[in-house]
């Protein structure tokens, strides 16, 4: 399916043999990723699969700028930031980058529509009539309107999700990082968010890197990519010698 | 979210309003501090106001006396020394030399406001088979008695001085046996005397003064002292009184007579003042430091809670500097909170005991002196020391690595 995309797609992410170590300089020092190779363009909706312990998260921490690679280049929407500094980082996480985390992870004093505004209100530093109204349009679209003034912590697991995939939204980012978004829901909630997901990506274009471990979902993906040991063996974007199954 | 808040301050706000239990506590202790502070200051201003305004309203700031005889050792001639032996000779009555020149001079200085002369000394009151040793203070009422508030103390007759009247105290007249418009007589070592009528009784609620102290004109002192023109001392009132100390040297550098001053008299006093002032800033610095250690563990403890919702922020975009802000804000915030609520609590809790204790006459025991600058300073430093306390908690939440924070 990814023929489907032109092209022409401006590269979203670009990782150039990227490798992460850590304990480096300790005696227990460990390579988990060894020189990642990967292009994401504007639009894609990948799964990323593979074992537990094969490296996902780790990726996708380096991918979303929360940790810094140990050799290889990173490029987010064409920029190189392997000389930026946190501040530079923290900025481009907060204006490019949109994150879903297993355990929806909203800040607890502060209502849905609140939570969905912070990336916006972060950037910003003040609240305006306008924040307010996005963060309601896009509770609206995740079918939460009803709840928007209530503490998250009044919502149920699925509904917390659906927050989590409004707010990493808010700043129309060029890519979303999702790190088993559904891992913690059952089928038909999981379902659900799923579905949420596909939809913004059709209606926003917005690039989705989902890591996953439902073979399931990861079928209903335009794009997956397998992880294994730290290495990439598997990717339909990219003809692989071999494939090795791990579901 | 109101539109004029920035964003640390509406963290910082919801943070410590979601941890309220967290929030009250500490509040209790921080006001609890600081109603401890406001109540012990205001406590000792009190007291100590009320004993300076006592002594400073009875007595001349400055005291300007002649100097005392000093005796030398009689020399056969240059060098060669008779008789090492020497007495202190004793203190004849004397007078201060040119006094009304260095009255003058007194007087043209900008910082005094009263300065007065005095013929005093030694007598004895008698009257029929009775009689008692007495201090003779020869005034000029209008200068004197803006020093000591004699005529505020009268209890009978009026504190007029006529060259003919005595003023003494309800003491000497219970002893003597007399009452207004009897008559007393006077006599002094000199071997003069006088027969004067007792014009006014006084009450400066002292036994010890209500004995022994009387008041007549000057000139009538000087008469009986053998003083004929001369006055003993000069009493002087400042402006400000703390200056007695330096215009005493002021003074004695202009005249070259000797300079006393309140200070130097009270001598004690001030020493205790210095270690009661001592004792309050140890016990001030203390409830302060208890007070930002109760504030720094209250948001280790937050940042703690919160390291995972903090990771989540630096990941949705949070600079450290915001990280930082939120937490140094919660400091700020409670320092502040505490303070207001410990003035009040403070302020209320001095105007129970003001009203409660009570002095034997039914006087109160101190004066209620509620200074409204010592609010804002408690505001103040209070609202720094919280932002001081949670500088390390702040930089702990800034520097939090987000992987981790997320993951844990
Ligand atoms: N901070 C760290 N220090 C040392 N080793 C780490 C650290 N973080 C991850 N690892 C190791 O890196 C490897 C990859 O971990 P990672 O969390 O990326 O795996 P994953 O593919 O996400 O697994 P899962 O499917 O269970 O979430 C694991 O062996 C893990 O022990
Ligand atoms: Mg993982």
């Amino acid at each position: 399916m990814a023929d489907a995309l032109a092209p022409s797609e401006p590269e979203v992410l670009r990782l150039d043999g990227v490798r992460k170590s850590f304990g480096v300089g300790t005696p227990r020092e460990v390579e988990v990723l060894h020189g990642i190779d990967l292009v994401l363009r504007r639009g894609e909706f990948c799964a990323l699969i593979g074992p537990s312990g094969s490296g996902k998260s780790t990726m996708l921490n380096l991918i979303g700028l929360l940790d810094r690679p140990t050799a290889g280049a990173l490029f987010i929407e064409g920029r190189d930031t392997r000389d930026m500094d946190d501040a530079a980082l923290t900025q481009l996480r907060g204006r490019s980058i949109g994150f879903v985390f297993q355990h929806h992870h909203l800040i607890g004093a502060f209502t849905a529509a609140e939570n969905v505004m912070m990336p916006l209100l972060l950037d910003r530093n003040r609240p305006d009539a306008a924040m307010r109204r996005g963060a309601e349009a896009l509770l609206d679209r995740v079918g939460l309107l009803p709840w928007m003034d209530s503490r998250v912590g009044n919502l149920s697991g699925g509904q917390q999700q659906r927050v989590a995939i409004a707010r990493a939204l808010a700043m129309s980012p060029a890519l979303v990082l999702a790190d088993e978004p559904t891992g913690n829901l059952d089928t038909k909630s999981a379902d659900g968010v799923f579905d949420l997901l596909r939809e913004m990506n059709r209606t926003s274009r917005t690039t989705f890197l989902i890591v996953t471990h439902d073979p399931r979902l990861a079928q209903r993906c335009d794009r997956v990519i397998e992880v294994v040991d730290g290495r990439i063996v598997a990717d339909d974007a990219v003809p692989m010698p071999r494939r090795i199954s791990t579901s | 979210m109101r539109g004029w808040l920035p964003f640390e301050w509406i963290a910082a706000i919801r943070f410590l309003r979601d941890g309220w239990m967290q929030t009250i506590f500490i509040l209790a202790g921080v006001s609890m501090g600081v109603a401890v502070i406001v109540f012990m200051s205001a406590l000792l201003t009190g007291i100590q106001a009320n004993f300076l305004n006592r002594v400073l309203s009875a007595q001349a700031h400055l005291v300007l006396l002649p100097p005392d005889e000093v005796a030398r050792p009689l020399r056969a001639a240059e060098g060669v020394i008779q008789d090492a032996v020497v007495q202190r000779p004793s203190q004849r009555i004397r007078s201060i030399d040119q006094w009304q020149t260095v009255l003058r001079q007194m007087r043209d200085m900008p910082e005094i406001a009263v300065a007065t002369p005095v013929a005093a000394g030694g007598a004895l009151a008698v009257r029929g088979e009775a009689s008692r040793s007495i201090t003779l203070t020869g005034v000029e009422p209008e200068g004197y008695f803006r020093i000591v508030k004699l005529p505020a103390s009268i209890v009978a007759g009026q504190p007029r001085l006529t060259s003919e009247g005595i003023v003494i105290g309800t003491d000497l007249a219970v002893e003597l046996g007399v009452g207004v418009g009897d008559k007393l007589r006077v006599t002094t070592a000199r071997g003069r005397d006088a027969t004067l009528t007792v014009t006014g009784l006084f009450d400066l609620g002292n036994r010890g003064v209500n004995e022994r102290s009387t008041f007549v004109a000057l000139r009538t002192a000087q008469s009986l002292l053998g003083l004929t023109g001369g006055v003993t001392s000069l009493q002087v009132t400042l402006h400000d009184p703390y200056a007695a100390e330096i215009l005493a040297r002021l003074a004695h550098g202009m005249t070259g007579i000797r300079a006393d001053s309140w200070i130097r008299t009270n001598l004690q006093f001030f020493t205790a003042v210095n270690a009661q002032q001592t004792s309050n800033t140890v016990i001030r610095l203390s409830v302060g430091l208890s007070v930002a250690l109760g504030i720094a563990s209250v948001l280790v403890v937050s940042v703690v809670q919160r390291s995972r919702e903090i990771g989540i922020l630096r990941a949705m975009g949070a600079r450290r500097g915001q990280i930082l802000r939120v937490f140094l804000i919660q400091g700020g915030v409670l320092g502040l909170l505490g303070s207001l609520i410990g003035s009040a609590a403070g302020v209320g809790a001095l105007v129970a005991w003001h009203a409660s204790v009570r002095q034997a006459d039914g006087s109160p025991l101190f004066p209620l002196m509620i200074q409204p600058q010592l609010f804002v300073i408690a505001a103040v430093v209070a609202a720094l020391t919280g932002v001081l306390a949670a500088m390390a908690p702040a930089l702990r939440a800034a520097r939090l690595d987000p992987v981790e924070a997320i993951r844990g």
